[in-house]
């Protein structure tokens, strides 16, 4: 089982560039955490793929083992394991997640902050 | 115990947090907020020159190593913030 998640895992964080591991969809996340990273993406306006790891249990604890990280949500840029949601937030908020997509080449929506 | 859509609900105290974090890290500073008042959400800034040359990632995890495996189980919503 544990092979298979794993195999599962890494089958979304390689068929899909920017892949948000979460609780709940983009749509209708279940968490306010995982809310906060898709809103970020959304605003960004980032294509991302967000796995809902309340669908299954094996992924839900299979992704913590596979990052060696405790929380959810988890967002991957091209296979790198960027962080959660506490670096997520202040890497959008000082700047550093849109340098990121632009060193990744990936297409978002610069913009302007007044 | 109640398994939810925010996973188990058993709470910890601020002290108790306090107090893990700075076993694991002992020349930190740690300032912890209960941020709903109910226990069970908190935001922590941890301050130490033992992140200094380290990512982002690795000092979040010196700090969910510090929590003992807590962090996930009877913590659901810690907010960390790290600084060196």
């Amino acid at each position: 089982m544990e092979q298979q998640t794993n195999d599962l895992i890494k089958k979304e964080i390689e068929n899909n560039e920017i892949c948000l591991f979460m609780k709940g969809t983009p749509d209708a996340p279940q968490c306010g955490f995982s809310m906060a990273v898709s809103n970020m993406l959304k605003i960004l306006e980032v294509n991302f793929k967000g796995v809902n790891v309340l669908e299954n249990e094996h992924l839900r604890q299979g992704i913590k083992k596979f990052s060696d990280w405790p929380t959810i949500p988890q967002l991957y840029i091209k296979k790198e394991f960027i962080g959660g949601c506490d670096i997520i937030k202040e890497m959008y908020e000082n700047g550093e997640l849109v340098k990121l997509l632009e060193s990744k080449n990936i297409n978002f929506k610069k913009k302007l902050i007044i | 115990m109640v398994e939810g859509i925010y996973g188990t609900t058993m709470t910890m105290n601020l002290e108790e947090i306090e107090k893990l974090i700075k076993e694991g890290l002992p020349d930190a500073t740690v300032e912890i907020q209960d941020l709903a008042g109910d226990g069970n959400h908190y935001s922590a800034t941890v301050t130490s020159t033992q992140f200094s040359g380290k990512s982002k990632i690795e000092q979040h995890k010196m700090v969910y190593n510090s929590l003992k495996g807590k962090m996930g189980n009877e913590l659901h919503a810690l907010a960390i913030k790290t600084k060196e």
